[in-house]
């Protein structure tokens, strides 16, 4: 039973940092209704951002910070000056095409500017295996105590950043002025115009704030698998996390991460024996196709309801 | 002036500016040059890893052309092409290069196994040699019938064989792991499974068990493998991964408390890049095969500091010495002294690459010949024949220690007979697939 519990648990925190991937493309087509395929090549120009500051310009940990995120506000407003201001009023696939592009753009040039090397990233957030007993509390399953030897630090400090994550994201989009306009941007782009909101601003401001998203996400994936290229790959762990919690929701980003994690972790150690293992990515893909099925707007996506 | 103007201007301006640039080595073009077509992979998921090789590669080529006017006179070019370490890219590289010069290349290095098994039909047409060292086929090692593909050093299979050896010695000898479990953590991919085989034998002679663990590609997340490796308390974890797969390994293995001193990687688990992505010190007391020693003591090194680097046409100081520059450097003496036996055959001009191929099928490096290059022991002695294009199948074992790899070991050799007879298997099946008579060629 411990063991189970290690995995379901490990799951779910591994789930978190999905989550923290799927917030940017979250965030995104929340407000323009484009599948941002940048996401990741935004999420590895962050964190090599932040460790190129640090290694090449000689800055200190404190100031490589908002340097990185001045650099992710300048890539989100050009991103909004040079390729999404000539698209307004395409159709949703012109933008989602332009993403793959900036995607290839993005990527060549952060390694343009840093170059390819491997960074290891310090973040002085010990990654040592937390032994947690239940014993203390009476905690036991037919007798036996729990104890879960795999729970592990940086896991914790990472869920605790994605719920600050959230919470300020939530705060934004429902109470600000700025985040209600960003919702009625995403509803419909030409009404929104028309009652005087400022899209190119808006679309500036969550290109930004997927930037800002990215470099977090970027930091906590570079100081567990150093900075380098690969980071680009942590998109494809959050895409079933965005089909099961639905594209356009925050809520939706977490719980679906913590779904997709605990279930691919879970299948792995139990089912993946019997398949010759290593069937964990694609069982995230058909665990969310599966679910979609069911509800296609996704856990707590909007459920669109089209006039015919 | 408009924003889009203006940065169309300034990358138009760059990309003009980036062409002004001309490849150093005199170019492809020069007359009567050693023409050494590069492929490689500086950019893109596995870049960390091939630029370093690139590098070493070149470095030792712009030597030959600094220190002694390139080989027995005849001046050394070389052109690099881009793959990232894409099979389309590094055909479509492989066809660019073998149009340059009036030979053609000296040699290919494909530098992907993915590249190698695209070019293993064309190498023999094209009479272009290929050396693929530490990847590729592992039955090329049998020149008989695959008589232009040339492993050399070693190949996975002895590899393996090696790694299972270097664990017995830490347990007591070969009796001892008898009853013992060993963890294969492989990436999910043909190469990945490379091993399969010989691992699987080892364990029937040995008794010791194998449990193998795939890692789906990239492996940027590996909870759940280390999770079955935990349940199934193993004595040693073997790693044979690629890219961010080895350095996430590593990391997830501190991360749930399996000693790093039980693990061993293979040789492309093990490099400065793997240890730094995992971070130093979860790397510490981490061990790794390797077909060449790291560090920048070796006198060739120190030749290439005076000559390139001081005088400033090296390519990046900071590769210098680690595991995958002094790889390239190895490669590119390989192939140069290829050429050089070569010469004492065809005369002292420029090689085709069927006369390199002689070279490389009758190349012998002895440890005083090594030493007279200034290699010492960063290699083992090398003896290649027509049967033989593994070469001695040697394996060294390095350990990180913090901040660098350190010897571990001697020279390892693995089931040689074993082995062989595994190679001659596949390439007879592989002989009978392609309707081949096996024979050596310049006999």
């Amino acid at each position: 039973m411990s063991f189970f519990l290690e995995v379901l648990i490990g799951g779910l925190l591994a789930g978190i940092m999905y989550s923290l991937v799927a917030l940017g493309f979250v965030l995104i087509y929340k407000a323009s209704g484009v599948f941002n395929f940048a996401q990741g090549a935004m999420v590895f120009f962050a964190a090599l951002t932040f460790v190129g500051a640090q290694e090449k310009l000689g800055l200190p940990i404190w100031a490589a910070f908002p340097f990185s995120l001045a650099l992710m506000i300048l890539l989100g407003v050009l991103t909004e000056k040079v390729v999404l201001r000539p698209l307004v009023n395409q159709p949703p696939i012109s933008l989602f095409m332009v993403t793959i592009g900036l995607t290839f753009f993005v990527e060549g040039l952060a390694q343009l500017f840093w170059g390819t090397k491997v960074y290891p990233l310090e973040l002085g957030i010990p990654d040592e295996p937390i032994v947690t007993t239940f014993e203390n509390w009476g905690i036991s399953l037919a007798g036996v105590p729990i104890v879960l030897q795999e729970i592990n630090s940086f896991d914790l400090i990472a869920a605790f950043v994605a719920g600050i994550l959230v919470a300020i994201l939530a705060i934004f989009f429902q109470i600000t002025r700025v985040g209600r306009a960003l919702r009625a941007v995403a509803d419909d782009h030409q009404a929104a115009l028309s009652v005087g909101i400022p899209l190119k601003t808006i679309w500036a401001i969550v290109w930004s704030v997927a930037g800002f998203v990215a470099l977090i996400a970027g930091l906590m994936w570079g100081a567990r698998n150093g900075v380098q290229f690969a980071l680009t790959f942590v998109a494809l762990k959050a895409l079933p996390v965005l089909i099961l919690g639905g594209f356009d929701s925050v809520l939706g980003a977490i719980v679906g991460g913590l779904i997709i994690g605990a279930l691919e972790k879970l299948a792995e150690v139990y089912i993946g024996p019997f398949f010759g293992g290593g069937i964990e990515i694609w069982f995230a893909y058909v665990a969310a196709l599966l679910f979609l099925l069911i509800r296609p707007e996704g856990l707590f996506g909007d459920k669109q309801i089209d006039r015919v | 002036m408009k924003l889009t103007t203006i940065l169309l201007a300034l990358t138009l301006s760059f990309f003009l500016a980036s062409c002004g640039d001309s490849p150093d080595g005199g170019g492809p073009e020069a007359v009567d040059t050693q023409f050494f077509g590069v492929t490689g992979y500086r950019v893109g998921p596995y870049g960390p890893s091939g630029a370093p090789i690139a590098s070493g590669y070149i470095d030792y080529l712009r030597l030959l052309n600094e220190r002694d006017g390139g080989i027995n006179g005849v001046p050394v070019s070389w052109e690099e092409c881009e793959t990232e370490y894409n099979t389309a890219k590094g055909l479509e590289c492989y066809e660019r290069l073998k149009t340059r010069n009036k030979n053609g290349p000296t040699a290919i290095h494909p530098m992907s196994t993915g590249i190698t098994y695209g070019l293993i039909d064309k190498a023999p047409i094209d009479k272009i040699p290929l050396i693929t060292l530490g990847y590729g086929r592992t039955d090329a090692s049998d020149g008989r019938v695959f008589p232009w593909v040339f492993p050399l050093m070693t190949n996975y299979w002895s590899q393996a064989s090696a790694i299972v050896r270097f664990i017995a010695q830490k347990e007591g000898g070969l009796s001892k792991l008898n009853g013992r479990k060993i963890v294969l953590l492989y990436h999910d991919s043909a190469y990945g499974k490379e091993p399969h085989g010989i691992l699987e034998k080892e364990s029937e002679n040995l008794g010791f068990s194998l449990v193998k663990i795939p890692v789906p590609h990239p492996g940027n997340e590996q909870q759940s493998q280390w999770m079955r490796i935990k349940k199934e308390q193993p004595d040693w974890v073997i790693l044979w991964g690629w890219g961010v797969m080895s350095g996430t390994s590593i990391k997830t293995a501190k991360k749930i408390g399996f000693p790093r001193e039980k693990m061993v990687g293979n040789w492309w688990s093990g490099a400065e890049v793997d240890t730094l992505a995992a971070g130093p010190s979860a790397s510490t007391g981490y061990y790794a095969a390797s077909m060449n020693l790291s560090g920048d003591h070796f006198a060739v090194v120190k030749e290439i500091r005076k000559y390139v680097y001081e005088t400033g046409k090296g390519d990046d100081e900071s590769y210098i010495g680690t595991v995958l520059w002094n790889r390239g450097v190895v490669q590119a003496m390989l192939t140069a002294e290829a050429v050089r036996l070569a010469q004492t055959k065809y005369g002292a001009t420029s090689m085709t690459g069927a006369q390199v191929r002689w070279g490389i099928e009758n190349l012998e490096l002895t440890q005083s010949k090594l030493d007279s290059l200034g290699f010492g022991d960063m290699v083992p002695p090398i003896k290649v024949s027509c049967e033989n294009h593994e070469g001695p199948g040697l394996v060294r074992f390095q350990q990180w220690d913090g901040v660098k790899w350190v010897a571990a070991s001697d020279w390892i050799v693995g089931d040689k007979q074993l082995v062989r007879t595994m190679v001659e298997e596949s390439a007879a099946n592989y002989a009978r697939e392609k309707n081949l008579t096996p024979a050596c060629l310049d006999r």
